[in-house]
Order: C-alpha cells, then structure tokens, then sequence
C-alpha cells in the first residue's frame, strides 16, 4: 500500500510542492529521483551511490536539521527540503562540499 | 571556458584512477585527476563492502598461480591470460602496499586474515570489518593522493570527449558541473578509470556514476572494446524489506562466514538442482547462483518481490552479534532482526567483466590513452572470480600510472582538434525529459539484456535503444549554468546508449550460453566460442569481430 509525501523543496526564492507516493521504507534520495524521472529533471541535488549512504553527498536540509537525504525516510506528511546554509548554493538543494584543493581554481 | 594541462590526466577518482594517480606521479609525471563528483567518493570501490581477492597467505599456504588458476577457471575460457597473471600476480604486491599505508585489513597474529570466497581453492580472501572494505580503500588511497607531490584533485568534472590529433590522444573535453563551465585539458597521456556500466540496469549495486561513459569515450577515441557481452549479475542483491543507508550486496560475506541458507519461495534449499553444490561449503559461483534463483522465480517458486529468501535464522544469535558487530544494530534500526526475519534477495548488475582492451601495460593501442580498472576488459573472461574486483582496480592502476607517466606522443593540445567537442559542450537546446530517457534505458537493459537473454528480445532492445537516441535530440537541453543533472544526464544518455548498444551487438552474435551471458535459445557451452569478441566505432558504426582468446 501506498502513502503520499508532500515534498516543499526551497528552490531558491520559492518553493516548488511534489506529491510522492511512496512504499514504507524508501528514502528522500528515493522521492527526489522519482521527482527527476516524472516531474522535474533539472531539479539539483547531490548524491552518487544510491542508498548506501558510501559517498555521502546527499547532505541537505530536512525540517531544518541536516540529513543525509539516503537514510532519511519519507514520510506522509509534508516534508521541507533546503540546501545546506553554511555552502556555496549552486542551485536547488546542490551546494558546494567539496574541499576548496579539489575545486577549480 | 577553461584550460588545464597536466603530463597525466586520470579520469575517474575511485581505486583504479587513485592508485594509477599515484603511481604516475612517484614516477614524476603532473598528473590531473578528475572526477564527475567528489574525489575518492563515487565510483565501484566506496560502495565495495565485500572482500579481496590476492595470494597474500603465509609462506607455503598459497601462491599467485593457484589465485591464476581460480581465476582463469571462473572466466570460463576466455580470460586474457597475461592480463589475468598480472591482476594476480601484482595484487600481491598491490594488497601488501594497501597494508603499509594503512588500510587495515583484518589481521591474524601477524599475517592478514584470509576467508573463503566462492570459486576459490582456498581461503584467500581479505577484508577490512566491518562491511568496511571498500570505504577503508578509498579513505587509504585518498589519503595518499593528497600527501603525494605532483596531483592536482578536480571534482564536478565530467569529461564529454577526448581530443585526438595525428592518431593520439591529446587531452580532453568536459564540463565543470559546479559552474556548467565548459573544460579543455592538454594532457600527454590519459588514463580511463571510469569503472563500469552497471547503472546501465534498473536494480545494480553501484554507483549512479557508472554508465560506461569511459567505454564510450574510448571507443570514440579509437580504441577497442572487448567481451561487451558479460554483465555480472550479484546474485543475492539485497530485494526487500526495504533497507536504507547499505550495500545492497552486505549479504554475501556473512552468508560465507555464517552459512546463510538460500530458499525458495517454499523454503526450499534448491542451488542443488542446478548442477551445483552450495550446501555446506557455499563455493556457488555468482552465474550459477544467479541462474538458480531466475529459475526458481520462473518457476513460480520465487518468494513475494521475485527473489529468493536468505535466512540466518539457524544461526545462534551470539554468533550472529559476532559476525554482524555494530551491522547488527543498524539492522534493527531498519526493524530487521536476522533471528527472527528472512530477507529477500535478487540478482543484481554487479560489474562488468568487458571493456577496454589494453596490453599489459595498460595501453589501449591508440597511442597516449591507457585504461585501468573495472574499464578493462579482458583479465576476467566471461565471469569475474569473488573478490578480483578491487585487486584489478590496485594492480592495474599501478600498472596505467607508470605506463603514462612515461609516454609523450611530442603533439601539443590544441583546441582546434577539440572544436566539436566544445560545440556541443557549450551547444543549448530545448528541454527534454534525460531523466526518464535514462529510466527508460535502464527497463530496456533489465527487461531484454540482464542474464538471460534471447535473439528476440535483444533486437527489441536495439530498437529501444535506437528511439531512445533519436529521442533525446543532437543537444543537450538548456544552456550551461550551474549543476544541472538534465544536461548531465544528457551527455549520460549520449555514452550509455552506444555502450548499450555494443551489449547488445556483443550478446546477439555470441550464440551460446557462457558465464555471465546466458542464452535461452542457445543453453549450451559451445567450445566453437571459446573466442573473444572485439567492438570497434568505424564511420560512427559500430563494427564487431571476433578472435582467438590469447594463450
């Protein structure tokens, strides 16, 4: 059976609402990609193993506290993604992480 | 638009692209190693919570030929043999280096501890616990990236194209994906060390980042491809309940330490029915597993996801806690208590046994590209051996970076040669759906060319694969700007869907069944294909043959 995550992603000035069903269990990371592959594919945010919680990109806001979007798990409720604050936004829910000796000087 | 130069250029940051990176540079080369993402964070090995394959046994307990042995073995007949001697003859050396940077493999007393692992004559199989492998891998070699003089670190650089001039390789073309900035790259020698292609498929265990594209940067740039055809499937996958924050592949190495029971949907034992004997010592080898548990869910013997049931429900929960440590604890985070519940697994794209072809020193045969790693084909055959896989990214790596460090072709980069390739990373086109292309993609490879495979279903595969490129358009979609996954996804879509393709032309000529390639219209081994089949691009056709495998 399946429940309803309403996702409220800070997009930078606004805030754009996504309906995501879900199984129990299944991840933020989880509903973002869903949100790419139906909705939305310029949608920004970092990750690139999948629900491993190895690469740990996937930092960002949830409710206010920071997560890694791989093990937080969606719920039926309304859920409010934002970028890190304390990084460079480059858009969306992508900031900059990487160390400043592996950036692009 | 950006200029870097450098003697090496690595592309790719995880075992493979790191180690190659060092060892270029102790050879005294500037070597510039990039990555789509973080440095030493993507890629096969972070996610690599398995073992390790190498003949590191006390004196007299093992040695490299009989790792050979297992190895050639397990690649039914078509492994490359020099390559497959170097992967187990230098990951001696190359384990043993791990050990002195500190990776901290498991120890007994003073020698490292060594397990068994399916398709091994021996226990011959080191790890770091716990499910830690993989990250202490990374973690060790990335260290030593960042303490050796002469490598300059990139991240968000995603290379698009490699630049060619009088037959050489030049250097590169990419994305800076911070700033969607477009990149040139002057480089003596390039080293591919892209990993695989198991994001390919919809259920695999890797990383996102694995789509081929090295494969296809390659192949643009001239060079071969080899034994496309063979797709690893992992054959306990991790399927259900659904379980966050791990390995979809932590399953295996308790199974051997523990004797994990595999049942069917009626909780029946069944590997033994096909031709096999997993009870008691579990040395299955992964295309067997794989084929048993596709069977018996054919059967409508599968359990409710459509996979087999792994148990340890026999096993005492002291030896549980033991085996499991702090594992355990996250289990039961996730409601999972292996006393009490069974879990249910699939078989899942794994690794890729082809790929580059390469000498024994890596070179691919156009002058000044190298491959490394998982990029490799050739050193595993038709089914890679448990644990060979990180021993391959350590051994060939090394052996890439000193083959680079010493190579000059004399032809400078010049962004002339580069020009289409910096058109169509800087080119804008209208929106477009990558994202589910690539979704698309992925249901076309699982349905039609996972490892079982028909005449018929790989030439709707082709077709699919065909719309598909004739859907997502000659551009990437939007203009430049700051991480933006469609247009990522777009030059994604380009590399995945020709590496797609040489798949599926490699599987529809082999007409046999054979390791990890399995026809249903041609069960049977045929000795007449103990061959290896070869890819080229010609005129942007792709052009197949095939050849003896080496002695």
């Amino acid at each position: 059976m399946s429940e309803i995550a309403t996702l409220v992603i800070d997009r930078g000035g606004h805030f754009d609402r996504f309906a995501i069903p879900f199984e129990s269990g299944q991840s933020v990371l989880d509903g973002l990609r869903h949100i790419r592959e139906t909705v939305d594919p310029t949608l920004a945010f970092r990750y690139s193993c999948l629900n491993a919680n190895a690469c740990k990109e996937c930092m960002m806001l949830l409710d206010g506290k920071v997560v890694y979007a791989c093990t937080a798990r969606l719920e039926g409720r309304e859920m409010h993604l934002a970028p890190l604050p304390n990084k460079t936004l480059l858009r969306d829910l992508a900031t900059v992480i990487a160390p400043p000796d592996e950036r692009l000087r | 638009m950006r200029h870097l130069s450098c003697d090496v250029l690595v592309i790719g940051a995880g075992g493979a692209g790191m180690y190659a990176a060092i060892e270029a540079a102790r050879n005294g080369a500037q070597v510039l190693l990039v990555d789509r993402s973080l440095i030493g964070r993507g890629g096969g090995t972070v996610m690599a919570q398995m073992t390790v394959a190498a003949a590191v046994g006390p004196e007299g307990t093992d040695h490299w030929r009989h790792h050979l042995a297992d190895t050639l073995a397990a690649g039914r007949g078509l492994c490359d043999p020099a390559l497959a001697r170097l992967l187990c003859e230098d990951g001696v050396e190359v384990i043993r280096q791990m050990e002195a940077w500190k990776v901290g493999w498991a120890r007994d007393g003073d020698h490292l501890r060594s397990v068994q692992a399916p398709g091994h004559d021996r226990p011959r199989c080191v790890y770091v616990d716990f499910l830690s492998t993989g990250p202490a891998v990374s973690k060790t070699l990335r260290g030593m990236v960042q303490r050796t003089p002469g490598i300059t670190r990139l991240g968000d650089a995603l290379v698009t194209d490699l630049v060619k001039q009088g037959g050489a390789v030049t250097g590169a073309v990419g994305v800076h994906i911070e700033s969607g900035d477009v990149l040139t790259i002057g480089a003596k020698a390039t080293i591919i060390a892209t990993g695989g292609l198991t994001r390919l498929y919809r259920r695999n265990s890797a990383s996102a980042n694995m789509g081929g594209d090295g494969y296809a940067l390659a192949l643009r740039a001239g060079a071969e491809l080899i034994d496309m055809e063979f797709v690893q499937f992992f054959p306990i996958g991790h399927l259900a309940p659904r379980l966050i924050g791990m390995d979809p592949i932590m399953w295996d190495p308790f199974r051997y330490k523990l004797g994990g029971r595999l049942l069917n949907g009626l909780g029946e034992e069944f590997v033994d029915r096909y031709g096999s004997t997993d009870s008691g010592r579990y040395v299955v080898t992964r295309d067997l597993a794989t084929y048993a548990i596709t069977k018996e869910v054919e059967a409508g013997r599968g359990s409710p996801h459509g996979g087999a049931w792994l148990s340890f429900r026999h096993i005492e929960p002291a030896r549980l806690r033991d085996a499991f440590g702090p594992v355990i604890d996250r289990l039961a985070a996730a409601g999972i208590d292996l006393g009490r519940d069974d879990l249910e697994v699939a078989p899942t794209a794994h690794y890729h046994m082809g790929g580059i072809r390469v000498d024994t020193r890596m070179a691919t045969g156009v002058p000044g590209l190298f491959a490394a790693g998982e990029a490799v084909g050739g050193a595993n055959g038709a089914n890679r051996l448990s644990g060979n896989a990180i021993t391959e990214a350590l051994a060939f790596g090394r052996a890439a970076g000193r083959s680079a460090a010493g190579w000059d072709s004399g032809i400078a980069f010049n962004a002339e040669a580069a020009r289409p390739a910096i058109a169509l990373a800087h080119a804008e086109g209208p929106a477009g759906e990558t994202a589910a292309l690539f979704a698309g993609l992925q249901a076309i490879m699982s349905d039609n060319v996972g490892p079982f495979r028909t005449a018929a279903g790989l030439a709707a595969a082709r077709d699919a694969v065909h719309a598909l490129r004739a859907q997502m358009g000659a551009v990437p979609p939007g203009k430049p700007r700051p991480h933006d996954l469609a247009r990522v996804d777009w030059f994604d879509l380009r590399q995945s869907l020709l590496v797609a393709e040489c798949v599926i032309v490699a599987a529809a000529a082999r007409t046999e069944s054979r390791g990890a390639h399995q026809r249903e219209d041609y069960p049977s081994m045929d000795e007449n294909w103990t061959r290896n089949q070869v890819l080229r691009l010609i005129d942007e056709r792709l052009e197949l043959s095939d050849r003896a495998v080496p002695v």
